[in-house]
C-alpha cells in the first residue's frame, strides 16, 4: 500500500481532532485541567475536583473540566492549570489546590478576573504579566521528550493526542518498509530503558530474523523497583504514546500480537491502557488492517501479579504463560524462542514512547540529545530527602549535582547530602564524590550503581547506609524466585548478617563475610535479581566503611536510625512544667511525669517511634536522640505511680 | 493442604462448607466457563476470584485447577508464588502499609508498627472479628508524599504515626453512628 493511502485513512482523524481542537479554542470557555493520576489523587484531586463542580454550578459558570495526567511535579500536587481566555492571561498552573483553593479560584479567577497570584507557580507560556514556568530551574534544566505530553492532553481523549502530532510516527512508518525503521531505530542508537541498555535496533533485528512464524511484542510495565513510578505515569498520562510505540515496534518486527504488561497494583494504569486499546482500535489505528494497510495488531493487556523477578523477560514471559514467574537459562533468546515459544521482543514503556518522536523526528535529532553512547533522555523519580520530589526526564550526560541540586532543589532543612541510591534495589549507593557523574548507562555502571528502572533516592545525613543495604536485601531476599541457591540462601544469609549489625549484634569478621558471600551471589545467580541483589551491600561497604565499623564496634549509628542502637529521652533542663504534648502523643504510655513535674521516658517501654520528638514544641525542643543508647540517662518512675 | 482449611494444625480434609463458601463455589462455578481452557488463562481467572471474593480459597483452587485440567498443586503453586494473592479473608477495612525506598527511609517501618500494636496482629493477618487486616506493600508508586498507606482505597500521604490513632476514631465513630442509626430505624418501626 503506498503513503498516499496510508495518508489518505489518516486525514480525516487529524481533521477532527483540528475541528475538535479548534472549538475548544475559539469558544471562549475556560478549561480547568486537573492533575488526576494515583499521586495528584493521592493529594486529594478527587476533591479538588468536586470543589470546582460544585462552586461552578453554584456560580453558574461555565467551565469545561478535564482531567489530565502527571506533570511529574509531585511536590506540587494537586496540580491545576486553569486556562481562561478571556481573561486576557495565558494558561496558569497553580500548586497545591485543596477543596478550598479551589473555591476561591472560581470566585476570584473565573467570576472577577484576579488570578490569585499566591496560589500561582507560573504561566505555561512566556508573557508579560505572571513568571512562566519555564523561568524556573525544575522547568528549564529538563528535556521533555518522553513525558512531553504527560500531563497536557487528556489521557482518554484520542484525539488530543493527535492534535499534537499523535499517530504520524506510526503513518510514516506504515509507509516505509519494515527494515527501514529498523534501521532508522538502530542508526539512533536508542538503548533499552528498562536498566539493561541493550540497544534496542539490535534486538529487533535479531527476532525480524528468528524465522518465518508471527512474532510477538511485549511491553513491559511491570514496575517493581520500589521507589520508581515513570512507567505508572506514562501508561496513565499518555498511553497512546505508548500504544503508537508499540504499533511501530510490531511493523517492524513482524508481529501480530502485542502484550502490555502491568502490575495489578496499578488499576488505573490498567483502566486507561485498556480505554486507550477501544479507542485505538475504533479509529483503525489498532487492530486490523490499521489505517487500511495489511498489517493487523491484536494488542492485550496482562495484568502481574506482583513479582519483583517479572521485570526479569523470561520470567515476565513464564508469567504471561500462567507459569510461575522464573527466569530461565539464555540462550535461547526470547528474540528466537520467547511467548509460545514463537520470537518476542521485550521492551521497556520508556523505550516505546521514544519510538513515535525518533520516526517523526529522525534518528540524527534523537542522536543530538544526550551522549555519544547514550543518546536520548533518562526519567528519574527523584524521591527522598529532597525539595521538589518528582519525576524529571533530563537529557543523559547531565551531573547527579545538577539533577540534585539545580532540577531537585537541593536538601531539605538545610542538612548535607550523604548518598544518592540509584537504580533501586539493583543500583547502588553513591556518595559526594560522586556527585559530578555524568548520568548515563556506562558511567553509572562504572560507578558501582545502575540505571536500573530509573528510581533515584536522595538520602540526607539522617540516614543510615547500613539499614538502607539492609532495606534492600530485605527485599531482593524476598523476591528471590528461588531457582538458584545462591541467590535463595546467599541472600538470606546477607539479610541476617546486616540485621544482626544493625541490631549491634555485630561480629568482626562479619565485613568480611559480607564481601566474599556478595561475590559469591553475583557469580552464581542466573538473572539480574541475583546478579545484581549485593550491589546495595557492595557499594555501600566500598563507600561507608566507616558507617559499618561504627556499628560492629561501637555499637552506635551515627545516622541515629537504627532503632535497637538508640535512645529518646527528655532533656530536664529544657522541659517546660505542665505541657503535656509528649505524653499524650506517645502510642505505648512511655512517657511520664517526674517528681519535678517534667517528663521522661520509660526506656523499657518506649519503642523509639520518634513521635515525642516531632511533637515537642520547637520553644523548649527538649527530646534528644542518643546512640549508642546507654548515652540516655536512666529516670525512675516514683514507685506509687508505676 | 492449605492454612485456610487448618485448624490448630490439623487440616481438615473436606471442611463443612459454610453459606459464604458455598455461595463463592457456586458462583466461580458460574463464572468458570467464561473462561477458555487454556494453561495461559489461569492468573487472569485466579485474579478474577479474587477481585470478586478478595481471597482465595482452598476449594476455589481446586475447581481451577479442575477446570483447566492441572493438578491443584500446581495452582497453588502459582498462586503463592505471587504476592497479589491472599489465601485468608481479609478485614472489612484494610490497611496497605507502603514499605517502598522512599517510605523506607522516611519511617514507613513505624507507621507499619503503629497498625500492628494498635491491632494486635501482624502484617499479613486479619483481626478475628474480621473488621481489620494490614499488608505491607512494596511500593505504592507516591514516593514523593511518603510515608503513604492505603487505607480501604484511600492512598494517604504525609501519614504520621499519631494519624495512625486517628484512623481509628474515625472508623469507630462512622460505626457508632451507624449502629446509633440502625437501632433508632428499629426503634421507629
Amino acid at each position: 500500500m503506498s503513503r498516499v493511502d496510508i495518508k489518505k485513512h489518516f486525514a480525516p482523524i487529524q481533521r477532527e481532532a483540528a475541528r475538535q481542537t479548534e472549538e475548544k479554542k475559539t469558544d471562549g470557555i475556560p478549561t480547568i485541567y486537573i492533575v488526576m493520576s494515583t499521586c495528584g489523587l493521592a493529594s486529594g484531586a478527587a476533591e479538588t475536583k468536586q470543589a470546582f463542580e460544585e462552586a461552578l454550578s453554584l456560580k453558574s459558570i461555565e467551565a469545561r473540566i478535564v482531567p489530565v495526567g502527571c506533570l511529574g511535579h509531585c511536590y506540587a500536587e494537586p496540580l491545576v492549570v486553569i486556562d481562561h481566555p478571556t481573561s486576557g492571561l495565558p494558561p496558569i498552573c497553580y500548586h497545591q489546590v485543596s477543596a478550598a483553593r479551589a473555591q476561591v479560584l472560581v470566585r476570584s479567577y473565573l467570576e472577577k478576573g484576579d488570578p490569585v497570584f499566591k496560589y500561582v507557580l507560573g504561566a505555561t507560556e512566556e508573557n508579560d504579566l505572571i513568571p512562566a514556568l519555564m523561568d524556573f530551574p525544575r522547568f528549564n534544566l529538563e528535556q521533555r521528550l518522553v513525558m512531553e505530553q504527560c500531563g497536557r492532553i487528556d489521557p482518554n481523549d484520542i484525539y488530543q493526542y493527535v492534535a499534537e502530532g499523535g499517530y504520524g510516527g506510526l503513518v510514516k512508518a506504515l509507509g516505509s518498509a519494515p527494515e527501514e525503521v529498523i534501521a532508522e531505530i538502530e542508526t539512533s542508537g536508542l538503548r533499552g530503558r528498562g536498566g539493561a541498555g541493550f540497544p534496542a535496533g539490535r534486538k529487533w533485528r535479531l527476532a525480524r530474523a528468528a524465522g518465518p512464524d508471527e512474532k510477538i511484542v511485549i511491553c513491559n510495565a511491570d514496575e517493581g523497583d520500589p521507589g520508581a513510578y515513570m512507567d505508572r505515569t506514562i501508561l496513565e498520562s499518555n498511553p497512546h504514546q505508548l500504544l503508537e510505540g508499540l504499533a511501530i515496534c510490531a511493523y517492524a518486527i513482524g508481529a501480530n500480537q502485542a502484550h502490555v504488561y502491568v502490575r495489578a497494583e496499578y488499576p488505573l494504569a490498567v483502566k486507561t491502557i485498556q480505554k486507550a486499546i477501544k479507542s485505538g482500535e475504533q479509529l483503525s489505528l489498532l487492530g486490523s488492517s490499521i489505517l487500511g494497510t495489511s498489517f493487523n495488531l491484536e494488542v492485550m493487556v496482562f495484568q502481574g501479579s506482583g513479582a519483583f523477578v517479572c521485570g526479569e523477560e523470561t520470567a515476565l514471559i513464564h508469567s504471561i504463560e500462567g507459569k510461575r514467574g522464573m527466569p530461565q537459562h539464555r540462550p535461547p533468546y526470547p528474540v528466537e524462542k520467547g511467548l509460545w515459544g514463537r520470537p518476542t521482543v521485550v521492551n521497556n514503556v520508556k523505550t516505546l514512547s521514544c519510538l513515535p518522536s525518533i520516526i517523526n523526528r529522525g534518528a540524527e535529532w534523537f542522536r543530538s540529545i544526550g551522549t555519544e553512547e547514550s543518546p536520548g533522555t533518562a526519567i528519574f523519580s527523584v524521591v527522598g530527602n529532597v525539595n521538589h520530589p518528582g519525576l524529571v526526564e533530563i537529557a543523559m550526560g547531565t551531573s547527579l549535582r545538577t539533577l540534585i541540586f539545580d532540577v531537585c532543589g537541593g536538601i531539605p532543612k538545610k542538612k548535607s547530602f550523604k548518598a544518592v541510591q540509584i537504580g533501586g534495589p539493583s543500583g547502588g549507593c553513591l556518595p559526594e564524590s560522586f556527585l559530578d557523574t555524568p548520568i548515563d548507562f556506562d558511567s553509572l555502571t562504572e560507578a558501582g550503581a545502575m540505571m536500573g528502572s530509573g528510581g533515584m533516592v536522595v538520602m540526607d545525613e539522617n540516614s543510615c547506609m547500613v539499614d538502607v543495604s539492609r532495606y534492600f536485601l530485605d527485599f531482593t531476599q524476598k523476591e528471590s524466585c528461588g531457582k538458584c541457591t545462591f541467590c535463595r540462601i546467599g541472600t538470606r544469609h546477607l539479610l541476617n548478617i546486616l540485621d544482626r549489625i544493625t541490631k549491634g549484634e555485630g561480629r568482626e569478621k562479619d565485613l568480611g563475610l559480607l564481601e566474599t558471600l556478595s561475590e559469591d551471589i553475583k557469580s552464581g545467580s542466573l538473572c539480574g535479581l541475583g546478579k545484581t541483589a549485593p550491589n546495595p551491600v557492595l557499594t555501600s561497604l566500598k563507600y561507608f566503611l566507616d558507617e559499618y565499623e561504627a556499628h560492629v564496634r561501637e555499637k552506635r549509628c551515627p545516622a541515629l536510625k537504627c532503632r535497637a542502637l538508640t535512645a529518646f529521652y527528655i532533656d530536664l533542663e529544657k522541659c517546660a512544667r505542665g505541657c503535656d504534648v509528649c505524653v499524650g502523643c506517645c502510642p505505648v504510655e512511655a512517657i511520664f511525669t517526674t517528681t519535678g513535674r517534667k517528663k521522661a521516658v520509660d526506656q523499657e517501654l518506649c519503642v523509639k517511634c520518634g513521635e515525642c520528638m516531632v511533637v515537642c514544641p520547637p520553644e523548649y525542643d527538649a527530646v534528644e536522640k542518643v546512640s549508642p543508647p546507654e548515652l540516655a540517662p536512666i529516670i525512675e518512675r516514683s514507685p506509687e505511680k508505676k | 493442604m492449605l492454612k485456610a482449611d487448618c485448624v490448630d494444625g490439623a487440616c481438615m480434609t473436606t471442611p463443612e462448607l459454610d453459606g459464604e463458601e458455598r455461595a463463592m463455589v457456586e458462583e466461580i462455578t458460574a463464572m468458570l466457563p467464561h473462561f477458555e481452557k487454556s494453561r495461559g488463562n489461569l492468573i487472569p481467572i485466579l485474579q478474577s476470584i479474587q477481585e470478586k471474593h478478595a481471597y482465595l480459597s482452598g476449594a476455589a483452587m481446586e475447581m481451577v485447577a479442575e477446570h483447566l485440567s492441572i493438578s491443584p498443586s500446581e495452582v497453588y503453586g502459582v498462586a503463592t508464588f505471587y504476592n497479589q494473592f491472599r489465601f485468608h479473608p481479609p478485614g472489612k477495612h484494610q490497611f496497605k502499609v507502603c514499605l517502598g525506598t522512599a517510605c523506607h527511609v522516611a519511617g514507613g517501618d513505624i507507621i507499619l508498627e503503629n497498625f500492628e500494636r494498635k491491632l494486635g496482629i501482624k502484617d499479613g493477618d486479619t483481626t478475628p472479628d474480621r473488621e481489620y487486616s494490614i499488608e505491607r506493600v512494596a511500593c505504592v508508586g507516591c514516593c514523593a508524599l511518603a510515608p503513604v498507606a492505603v487505607i480501604d482505597d484511600t492512598v494517604e500521604g504525609h501519614i504520621q504515626p499519631s494519624r495512625v490513632e486517628g484512623i481509628f476514631v474515625q472508623f469507630q465513630v462512622e460505626r457508632e453512628r451507624e449502629e446509633r442509626e440502625k437501632a433508632e430505624r428499629e426503634s421507629g418501626e
